[in-house]
């Protein structure tokens, strides 16, 4: 799976608009397809996991280890909210198109719907659960609550993860680039004005270190 | 408890404003302490830190997944459906379908067209067919994708327009005309000779998807006969009664949670199929059982705001007067009846001055989901075409347009019977302020003369608009309860969908006790501990809610000062509350302490019951709007950038401008997505499928389709004729006049009409071309 590396690569350090992460999304979708070709034409007679059984992973969710017997084809997303119960990260579409699942993956906005359990194995998986410290709010969560920057919150821990990961990349962000950063987040209830709003009052609430 | 920590639950220095004597109308507020202010929303911390939990996130023990099989065509009937395989598949509990027998319940649109739950006959692709339960979701439809179903496939019909075509197939016994309705004043006949002008042009708007972020669905468990269901919806007791009904429960054995939920705009008044599914399998399975869509799923079966074709005849005097509005419309629920052409005649009939108006509407059927109420029903595709039209009325006799709709602003309401007046309207302020704050008359001047300047072009647009209800009424029940230290709880019946009902709530709670915001605490939308209420739709849950806690708020004040002038032997009503204390008005020196107060102390609480008091008779309880906006148009690309946006509002007082604004950006938002970027797309000539059934395709506005620059101006006159809090409705008005305003924008720009949404790039493209041949002819 060279090319999957090659697209985790290109895309670390970078962060993914809304359309780069469709493009690499649309790739990761075409190698799956063709290795089951292959699978088939090949009679691989190599164990096949079956639906229920398991295999085992160890996942490093807001710096906690997790060991875990997962289906290969389980989503991080699944694995997250139906299996450990971080139900802070939500499912919008289960498929790449809303951004409601963004947790941070290496310190990098990604869809957990889009990524496989068994590939989030070795990095460091961050949800919204990881920003508190103890009961308290993080910075961007607390600038989210001063700018009401969300109406019904569903969209809202996804859109608090794109700006979390945005600000680690670029602590001070223009209009624009959050513009940008978040274009990969949907919020149907229109919140967008003020999200950008809270994340420039994020960014500069981390900057004083007034939190 | 010392001093200090007690006063924790007092906002030191406010006054509370007086009580009114038992059984006493509480008088209008004249100034305002909490209410009005920018409060965050209660319940932030736990949408922020991911604490909230929604339908969704719910996770009982020995909780199953299930995933429906759907009808894969638009037309088809259900031959047989072989379950087998999918029984025996690994995590199957539980597999339903309309053979098994415990599934035979009705499912009904109206009186007279009913179908079963898994019906033999699918009129639109997405019907349900059967289901599954199984240990996991990804189980379940691997047990969906295991049933096979022989289809007998129908013809179908998926445009509306030929509907009512002889060759097109029927889809119910009657015909497919759903509704027709028929409305006429004055006599447009003679209105039309009288006019100067008179302009005729037929517009459409397309099916627009409701696509909140949280997928449709719910929990379902049962104790014995009881059963329990966490719905992501807008009212729980309105789906408790439907679900009673349709299971033959009792209401008292139907449970309904509904704290938190990720949007409905309409789509989650009620109950779906989805929730008498969930309760069958949790039934059959003797285990919870969630039950929550797909995306795809959401794109054809739970609702959408019907496309429309609307033609539009008006006739204008040179002076700006308006002599005659003919308007008629075909839209379509879908195949079911479904109020496809609800109020989509309501602005014509009633926004503008003019003593000769017809409209005629007709519902059709055709094969697709049906439709559900959608923010404003009917509004925003009524406003597309008159505000279009008002404004190509006001080029024709060479005035500005918003003068134009100033010359004919009504103080009554001509739509409805014996013309009664609004309790207020703000309709002239939104237009006039409006302009001024948005600096119309320069932008307007500035962006004409850009038509010269290159292949962008800028140009302004305003549209108005009015919601036909937003006042909100009885029933409603709330309760107040003051705990001896003085912290409250509010006890009500009503859903906060994200319009920030519980924050307003406890800011009048606030208001009435003088007690912290932050000292309140909130129980509501549960059928089995709160109170009952209407769901939350039509932009009436603050002025039907908000009355109710207020008058609950009252009470508990009323009966703490009795209390309070036994304990003090004086007389109530030379009492009053100030801070943690009630001190007589009279003598600072008379006083005691809340706390002290023996009646509070013996109950341990005080409990105040209000309830909503009825509307006032024969006047009309109305939100206005104006929206201002400038866009810049690409002539080559044909691409439309929205530089800005002005919303001004008349929604009676304002209760928290934080929360108002983002209401006012929200509904501008989605109607940016009306006007620029959604359309449901059928394949109608080969399959009468869906063909954009996902977020990619089917386009809702992303956070660089908004303008960077947003503004929100409240006109703000407190409705005292209205209700005791002198709200009005806010949610739906704000999306009304967008989409309009949009297009009117394009053609100042560009100067071509833009008459169907979405306005694209390639529409908007073939348009300039048609109008650049037509002007070198
Ligand atoms: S749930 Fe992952 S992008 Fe929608
Ligand atoms: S806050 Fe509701 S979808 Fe964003």
């Amino acid at each position: 799976m060279s090319s999957d590396e090659d697209n985790h690569a290109c895309s670390c350090g970078k962060g993914l608009t809304r359309r780069q992460f469709l493009t690499s999304a649309g790739a990761g979708a075409l190698i799956v397809t063709a290795s089951g070709h292959l699978g088939k034409d090949q009679e691989v007679s190599a164990a096949v996991i079956k639906s229920g059984e398991g295999t085992k992973i160890t996942l490093l969710i807001n710096g906690k280890q997790f060991q875990m017997l997962v289906e290969p084809r389980w989503s991080l997303l699944h694995v997250l909210r139906e299996e450990l119960g971080f139900t802070a990260t939500k499912e919008g579409c289960g498929r790449g198109e809303c951004g409601a699942c963004t947790v941070l993956i290496d310190g990098m906005p990604r869809y957990a719907c889009m990524t496989l359990a068994v590939e989030a194995e070795g990095v460091e998986i961050t949800t919204v659960e990881g920003l508190m410290r103890g009961e308290d709010l993080g910075p961007v969560q607390k600038a989210f609550v001063e700018h009401d920057a969300f109406q019904c919150g569903y969209c809202t821990p996804g859109q608090i993860m794109a700006v979390e990961g945005l600000l680690r990349k670029e602590p001070d962000p223009t209009v624009e680039q959050i513009r940008q950063g978040v274009s990969g987040n949907l919020c149907r209830c229109g919140a967008y004005t003020h999200i950008i709003n809270a994340a420039r009052r994020a960014a500069e609430m981390k900057k004083s270190g007034a939190v | 408890m010392n001093e200090s920590e007690r006063n924790i639950y007092y906002l030191r220095g406010i006054p509370v404003p007086e009580t009114p004597p038992p059984g006493k109308d509480p008088s209008p507020w004249k100034k305002t302490d909490i209410v009005g202010t920018s409060i965050p929303r209660v319940d932030a911390y736990e949408r922020v830190s991911g604490t909230a939990l929604y339908p969704s996130d719910i996770r009982l023990p020995r909780m199953l997944y299930a995933a429906v099989l759907r009808c894969p065509h638009p037309h088809a009937e259900v031959m047989n459906v072989d379950t087998s395989a999918a029984e025996g598949m690994p995590g199957v509990r539980a597999v339903i379908s309309g053979k098994t027998s415990d599934t035979d319940f009705a499912w009904w649109y109206s009186k007279e067209i009913k179908t079963k739950i898994f019906d033999p006959l699918c009129r639109f692709e997405g019907e349900e067919v059967a289901a599954v339960a199984a240990e996991t979701a990804y189980q379940a439809w691997d047990a969906v994708r295991a049933i096979t179903v022989e289809y007998k496939v129908l013809p179908f019909i998926a445009e509306e327009s030929k509907s009512l075509d002889s060759s097109s197939p029927l889809l119910h016994p009657n015909g497919n005309t759903a509704k027709t309705d028929k409305y006429s004043r004055g006599d447009v006949g003679a209105g039309f000779s009288e006019a100067d002008v008179v302009l005729d042009e037929t517009y459409r708007t397309e099916c627009e998807l409701h696509m909140p972020m949280e997928l449709h669905g719910c929990v379902a468990s049962w104790d014995n006969d009881r059963l329990t269901i966490w719905e992501s919806a807008q009212g729980v007791y309105s789906i408790q009664s439907r679900i009673a009904e349709i299971l033959g429960l009792p209401l008292s054995k139907v449970r309904v949670i509904g704290h938190y939920m990720g949007g409905g705009f309409g789509s989650k008044l009620q109950p779906g199929k989805y929730t008498v599914i969930a309760s069958l399998l949790a039934k059959k399975t003797g285990r919870p059982v969630r039950l929550f869509l797909t995306r795809e799923e959401t794109f054809l079966a739970v609702g959408n705001r019907p496309p429309a074709i609307m033609q539009l005849k008006a006739g204008v005097k040179k002076d700006g007067t308006l002599t005659a509005l003919e308007f008629s419309c075909i839209a379509t629920g879908g195949a079911y009846p479904a109020n496809g052409t609800s109020l989509v005649d309501w602005l014509v009939r009633d926004l503008y001055l003019c003593p000769n108006v017809k409209t005629e509407t007709k519902d059709v059927y055709i094969n697709a989901g049906p439709s559900r109420p959608f923010r404003a029903p009917g509004h925003p595709q009524a406003a597309w075409a008159l505000e279009q039209m008002m404004d190509a009325l006001a080029e024709k006799i060479g005035m500005d347009p918003i003068e134009l709709r100033l010359k004919n602003i009504p103080s009554f309401s001509q739509g409805r019977e014996g013309n009664p007046p609004y309790t207020t309207t703000g309709l002239r302020e939104c237009l006039s302020e409006g302009a001024r704050a948005f600096g119309w008359e320069q932008a307007r001047k500035r962006s004409s003369g850009s038509k010269e300047n290159g292949h962008v072009k800028r140009g302004v647009g305003v549209a108005s608009g009015l919601w036909f209800a937003g006042g909100g009424n009885p029933p409603s029940t709330a309760v107040v309860k003051l705990f001896s230290d003085g912290s409250v709880n509010l006890n009500m019946g009503a859903s906060d969908i994200g319009t920030g009902t519980k924050t307003v709530m406890t800011m009048i709670v606030s208001e009435e006790l003088g007690v912290k915001p932050e000292m309140v605490q909130i129980e509501y939308a549960d059928t089995a501990t709160t109170q009952y209420a209407t769901p939350s739709g039509g932009s009436k849950t603050v002025p039907t809610e908000g009355p109710a806690v207020r008058a609950a708020a009252l009470s508990v004040k009323q009966q703490l000062l009795s209390f309070a002038a036994a304990d003090l032997k004086t007389d109530d009503s030379s009492l009053t509350l100030r801070g943690d204390e009630v001190i007589s008005m009279k003598d600072p020196l008379v006083k005691v302490k809340i706390h002290d107060v023996t009646g509070l102390r013996k109950r341990g609480v005080i409990v105040g019951v209000g309830y909503r008091g009825p509307n006032p008779e024969r006047k009309v309880v109305n939100p206005f709007a104006a929206q201002f906006c400038e866009v810049e148009v690409n002539t080559m690309t044909g691409e439309v950038r929205i530089v800005r946006f002005l919303g001004c509002h008349d929604s009676g007082r304002v209760m928290n401008r934080l929360t108002y604004d983002n209401q006012v950006f929200g509904g501008i938002t989605m109607g940016i997505g009306l006007a620029m970027t959604e359309a449901r797309i059928l394949d109608r000539d080969q399959t009468g499928k869906m063909v954009n059934r996902n977020l990619h395709d089917y386009k809702l506005p992303t956070s660089l389709d908004v303008p960077k620059e947003m503004k929100s101006l409240p006109i703000e006159k407190p409705d005292d004729t209205a209700n005791t809090i002198g709200a009005k409705g806010l949610g739906e008005p704000v999306t009304i006049p967008t989409a309009a305003a949009v297009a009117n924008a394009v053609y100042h720009a560009v100067g071509v009409r833009m008459t169907g949404t979405p306005i694209t790039p390639l529409q908007l493209c073939q348009a300039l071309e048609k109008d650049g041949k037509e002007r070198s002819k």
